[in-house]
């Protein structure tokens, strides 16, 4: 993705100020920031989903070279169907209740990618076993509702690497879950990541979660990309004193007493005064 | 079994209903002014033959010990005689029984497609222009009564281009070879499509203005609730998948959307059901309402308590009917 600026139509300011930011094939990146900083924008922006209010200004999202943006509608929506594919945050939303799950997860692989039906119910079955489901057969033919939180969150995961995607953005798949679960999710992912060696978008608030599955990160203030660096880099010494505050105000789980560390007054000025900068650049550009 | 259950419990309160209702009207129609007798009888009539008349209907006894003769012979099929046509009340009302329903099912068909299409046309433009103009033909549609859209309907196309016929069931001069009084199906059944299609070019237009009406509150209710169905995740997931707009909403949203809508959809069938009557009358349709018509302007007391009960009795199979489909449709409850 480069210089992607966007903003909600008719709005004075951007929500997006010339990010870019590159996952490579078998790369896991983390997209980290507070809310509203415009980690989600970016998600939706790859995927084609932005909300109807959101305009894109500037910029390019390349996908293999193609710009997703220059496509025609149709067509771009068919070649993100194709190449892209996201693991949603909530899984007890993201399925449709009145459909067997079978067929949700294998729609796209006969609808767009033209397969037969036996060849994508036998790719289901197989990537139900891979997410350790132990009767996948039965759960294909189960509705949502007969299936606990954990599960739909699996099945999801395994619905995301169906198509063998290039590209897969992870919308903070683990926050609706509770902490047990979370854990075992995460590593789930990280395995079908590195088994299927795609490209993973991670996008997350917690930076704990980061240094477990991500080898990158990209840290997101006011939709200003303000420190992009690998994860080797980045946990000892971040460069940006806002990524450095940011780390710091993460609760540590090995000294539960530790109270929470805000973010300092004068880092935030500090960040703040860098967009308003950015916005001044953009406006006399 | 839970449903066979729910099933017995549901008419069971339906017999209370239709005890409640029987009472009503009863009491009712005896009560309001009008004697039946006086306006059988030639003027000039003798007292003594108002008196004998009135005997031999029973209309001397108590309203009470009435309402006894005549529910015991209701329990045993025997709804009395009507005292214009002097025949039997349960004929008379199964004869025009059929042309109401189909007039009615034919009108709720007609709505759902409309109103259906209005809301899946209005979703897919949201925020357009063209949803605004989509809304605002809903609205009329909805605050213009069926009698009214019923004068337009025969304005247009009966008056000014006349392509409907607008009075009546069938041509008179056709010689209709059927042994029931379901036309429209019969004529289908019986494959002849000469027949179905002047039945139907009578039928269109009284259907039409019962459809309107219902056609908006469903386009309504149903965009409503699409609204708030595209807002889900699952139909977002959709959308990454690759699917087209109209193919997220008719077979993501849709099939959701549908639930909500359909109980108020079943409250608003009745209401269309009570619409016939006005409408039959309008159109000189040969139906139970314009028979209710007729019979309170007679003052014919069996045939009115007949026709009421028989109200009574679609208005609660119709939302027996509702529920079942919300159970079958809701996979929720189907597996309870």
């Amino acid at each position: 993705m480069r210089n992607l600026s966007a903003r909600v139509r008719g709005a004075p300011d951007r929500l997006l100020r010339d990010v870019s930011l590159s996952v490579a094939p078998g790369e896991v990146r983390g997209l980290v920031g507070e809310s509203g900083a415009g980690k989600s924008m970016i998600g939706k922006a790859v995927l084609g989903i932005l909300p109807r209010a959101v305009e894109v200004l500037s910029g390019e999202i390349l996908l293999e070279g193609t710009d997703l943006l220059r496509l025609a509608p149709a067509d771009r929506r068919r070649r993100i169907g194709a190449t892209c594919a996201l693991i949603p945050q909530d899984p007890l939303t993201a399925l449709n209740p009145s459909r067997r799950i079978g067929p949700q997860m294998t729609d796209r692989l006969v609808d767009i990618l033209g397969w037969s039906r036996t060849k994508a119910q036998g790719r289901a079955r197989d990537l139900l076993a891979e997410v350790q489901i132990t009767d996948p057969d039965r759960v294909l033919r189960q509705y949502p509702h007969e299936l606990s939180g954990g599960m739909r969150q699996r099945v999801l995961i395994a619905a995301a690497f169906a198509a063998e995607p290039k590209l897969i953005v992870a919308d903070e798949p683990t926050t609706a879950l509770d902490v047990t679960v979370q854990k075992e999710v995460l590593r789930l992912i990280a395995d079908m990541q590195a088994r299927h060696g795609t490209a993973l978008l991670f996008v997350t608030h917690d930076l704990g979660v980061v240094s477990k599955v991500c080898q990158s990160l990209t840290v997101l203030y006011g939709g200003l990309v303000v420190e992009d660096a690998a994860l080797r880099d980045f946990f000892p010494a971040p460069a940006h004193p806002y990524a450095r505050a940011l780390l710091a105000a993460t609760p540590k789980y090995t000294d539960p007493d530790t109270s929470l560390v805000p973010v300092p007054q004068e880092v935030l000025d500090g960040v703040q005064a860098q967009v308003v900068a950015a916005d001044r650049g953009w406006r006399d550009g | 079994m839970q449903l066979f259950r729910a099933v017995i419990l549901r008419l069971l309160t339906t017999a209370v209903t239709l005890s409640g209702v029987a009472v009503i009207v009863f009491v009712v129609i005896r009560v309001v002014p009008g004697n039946p007798i006086a306006m059988m009888l030639p003027p000039g009539a003798t007292d003594e033959d108002v008196a004998r008349l009135t005997a031999l209907y029973g209309l001397d006894k108590s309203i009470f010990r009435q309402f006894l003769i005549w529910a015991g012979g209701v329990l045993q099929g025997d709804f009395g005689t009507s005292i214009t046509t002097r025949q039997p009340v349960l004929g008379l009302v199964l004869g025009r029984l059929p042309a109401t329903l189909e007039l009615s099912v034919m009108a709720l068909v007609i709505a759902t497609v409309i109103g259906g299409f209005a809301a899946v046309t209005g979703t897919r433009l949201r925020g357009t222009r063209s949803e605004a103009a989509i809304d605002v033909a809903n609205g009329m549609a909805l605050s213009v009564p069926d009698f009214l859209w019923g004068l337009v309907l025969i304005l247009l196309f009966g008056v000014l281009w006349p392509v409907f016929h607008i009075s009546g069931r069938v041509t008179p001069s056709i010689d209709l070879p059927f042994t029931t009084n379901f036309y429209l199906i019969e004529s289908l059944v019986r494959l002849r499509p000469d027949l179905w299609w002047d039945i139907v070019s009578h039928m269109l237009l009284p259907a039409l203005a019962l459809a309107i009406p219902l056609a908006a509150i469903i386009g309504q209710v149903l965009k409503q609730s699409l609204k708030e169905t595209m807002h889900l995740d699952y139909v977002t997931l959709s959308r990454t998948k690759g699917y087209s707009e109209t193919h997220v909403i008719t077979r993501e949203a849709l099939p959701n959307a549908v639930l909500p809508a359909l109980t108020l959809v079943g409250v608003q069938f009745t209401f269309l059901i009570g619409g016939t009557v006005i409408i039959e009358r309008l159109f000189s349709y040969e139906g139970l309402g314009n028979m209710a018509i007729d019979a309170v302007i007679n003052r014919d007391l069996p045939l009115i308590q007949g026709i009421v009960i028989l109200f009574a009795v679609i208005f609660t199979g119709v939302n027996l009917i509702v529920d079942l489909a919300c159970a079958a449709l809701n996979p929720r409850l189907r597996h309870g």
